[in-house]
């Protein structure tokens, strides 16, 4: 019972933190109808930038806001340069698509170059910043503590965004009508660069955490997390927030207890298995909408 | 107060305007009347940065703004309720017209819009929580005008207000135009229905595949055997 009980706290903390960065894919896929498949190595160049200044004596706390703005930049840039120009030719959505993966690719190796950060793994500063709590036999670190406590309060902070604030609504406007989104005088392209930034900004706190969790970083990191995080977003409906954060939390507590009485080989893959059951018993997703009704 | 010259627009091989100049003033209702596919909307649209400019001059209030942003055109003072009404359909009734407003953020302003616009449409002060998609054809219509008021335009363009609509709607959707204008909102108006349009219009144009066929006084053009046969059923 106990090591079940600590297997669902280490999913619970590991699933929020996959759901930081699964909203990232929701929130673009919401304005665009685009999965944006650059996702995952924006997490990992987030958990790089950390790493980078953190090298350079800057504090933790300071190197993770730096990493973030960066990071948030980075995804804009990626739609201002790759994604946009595709937006404005009408190209097909698989050109798009494709052109996602390329850049996820770039990023990635860019990352591995010898005379950049180099491709093998690198140690990265533990976000073990207090002392581990024990209950009975259950170990929780102090990083999973602070991983579930921040995404937590992110994901908040993005629920009053996207529900409570005006831009939030220009984003729901453009996720249902775009055309009337430019009549009604939104300034579209603006804030698609807003929604690219705030979804690196998040992959960028995402990768601190699960940095700081696991100790150590490497330039593919973000393939299988990516992957994963993706699949997160489409059981709980991808385009939904809350559906994010529940398939991230489903995915993390189902594969660290896969983990812990299967062996740890079948961990990565539960999220896909997760993903064709769910997608079999209900196509859209758990919270996913069937599709808006144009009227 | 709008001013084109040579309007020239091509959706890929499809010339769609071919040269056309036409004029709003100050206070007036301007009818653009013709047949489906003579470039009404495209006409719309390029005034309002939606469909791309290939040559010729738009101006408003002698600034040139052809290829200019849409949401730009709006802080100009151009408001354009699109044809077929594209309301928001999973937002409330109150939420679609604050993103009519959405250049706005000054709050009085924004209250003293939805004010007015609620009372031109007390209808929709009644739906202002529910949904857009719930609303019938008629209040959608109501909504969409709403929507493009939000902004306080100088200049509404508006775009088949009266489609899908049954008739004793349609007759207060035009009596509403009517009293919009006389607020002060000028108006460029695209009608299926010519008559109704010519009976509120002050001037006409009749746009034929592409090109200005007849333009002047509306009672004129209501009398023109030309317009009659083509568009008023004889």
């Amino acid at each position: 019972m106990q090591t079940f009980l600590g297997a669902v706290i280490n999913g619970l903390a590991l699933g929020m933190a996959y759901a930081l960065i699964a909203v990232g894919y929701s929130m673009v896929f919401g304005v665009l109808r685009l999965i944006n498949f650059s996702h995952g190595a924006v997490y990992a160049f987030g958990a790089y930038m950390v790493f980078f200044f953190v090298s350079l004596k800057l504090g933790l706390l300071a190197s993770i806001l730096l990493s973030v703005v960066i990071s948030g930049l980075l995804a804009m840039l990626v739609d201002k340069v790759a994604l946009e120009p595709l937006r404005k030719k009408k190209s097909i959505p698989i050109a798009t698509l494709i052109t996602t993966i390329g850049v996820s690719f770039i990023i990635q190796n860019v990352l591995s170059i010898e005379y950049v950060f180099g491709s093998e793994r690198r140690a990265f500063p533990s976000t073990n910043l207090f002392a581990n709590l024990s209950i009975g036999n259950i170990t929780i670190q102090s990083s999973q503590i602070i991983m579930l406590i921040v995404a937590v309060l992110l994901l908040g902070v993005l629920t009053f965004l996207v529900q409570g604030t005006k831009v939030g609504l220009a984003m729901r406007a453009i996720e249902q009508n775009r055309k009337a989104a430019h009549l009604a005088g939104i300034n579209v392209d603006l804030v698609i660069s807003f929604t690219f930034f705030i979804g690196g900004a998040c992959a960028a706190i995402a990768g601190a955490l699960i940095g700081g969790y696991y100790g150590v970083i490497n330039p593919g990191m973000g393939s299988t997390i990516g992957l994963k995080a993706f699949a997160a977003a489409v059981v709980g409906g991808i385009g939904v927030l809350h559906g994010a954060v529940v398939g991230g939390l489903v995915v993390g507590v189902v594969e660290c207890v896969a983990a812990q009485y299967l062996g740890s080989n079948v961990r990565d893959p539960m999220a896909f298995v997760i993903l064709i059951l769910i997608l079999i018993l209900k196509p859209n997703g758990l919270f996913g909408k069937k599709g808006i009704t144009k009227v | 107060m709008l001013k084109i010259e040579g309007l020239h627009v091509s959706y890929g091989p499809i010339h769609a305007l071919k040269g056309i100049d036409l004029e709003v003033n100050e206070g007036e209702i301007v009818t653009l009347i013709g047949s489906n596919g003579a470039g009404k909307s495209t006409t719309l649209n390029a005034i309002t940065g939606l469909a791309k400019v290939q040559s010729g001059d738009i101006s408003f209030n002698g600034r040139h703004i052809a290829n200019i942003s849409p949401y730009r055109i709006v802080r100009l003072g151009i408001s354009h309720s699109p044809e077929g009404r594209e309301v928001f359909p999973a937002l409330t009734v109150h939420e679609n017209l604050r993103l009519g407003a959405y250049s706005r953020s000054d709050k009085r302003s924004v209250a003293a819009a939805y004010e007015r616009v609620y009372a031109l449409f007390p209808r929709l002060k009644e739906r202002t929580g529910q949904t857009a998609g719930t609303l019938s054809g008629g209040e959608q219509q109501m909504l969409a005008i709403g929507r493009a008021l939000m902004s306080e335009p100088k200049l509404l363009l508006l775009d088949e207000p009266s489609m899908g609509l049954a008739p004793n709607l349609v007759a207060m959707i035009f009596e509403l135009i009517q009293s919009i204008n006389q607020q002060g909102t000028t108006i460029l108006l695209i009608e299926q229905n010519a008559n109704m349009a010519l009976s509120i219009a002050h001037r006409a144009y009749v746009l034929e595949t592409g090109t200005i066929a007849i333009a002047g006084a509306a009672a004129e053009l209501a009398r023109d055997p030309r317009v009659k046969s083509a568009y008023l059923g004889g």
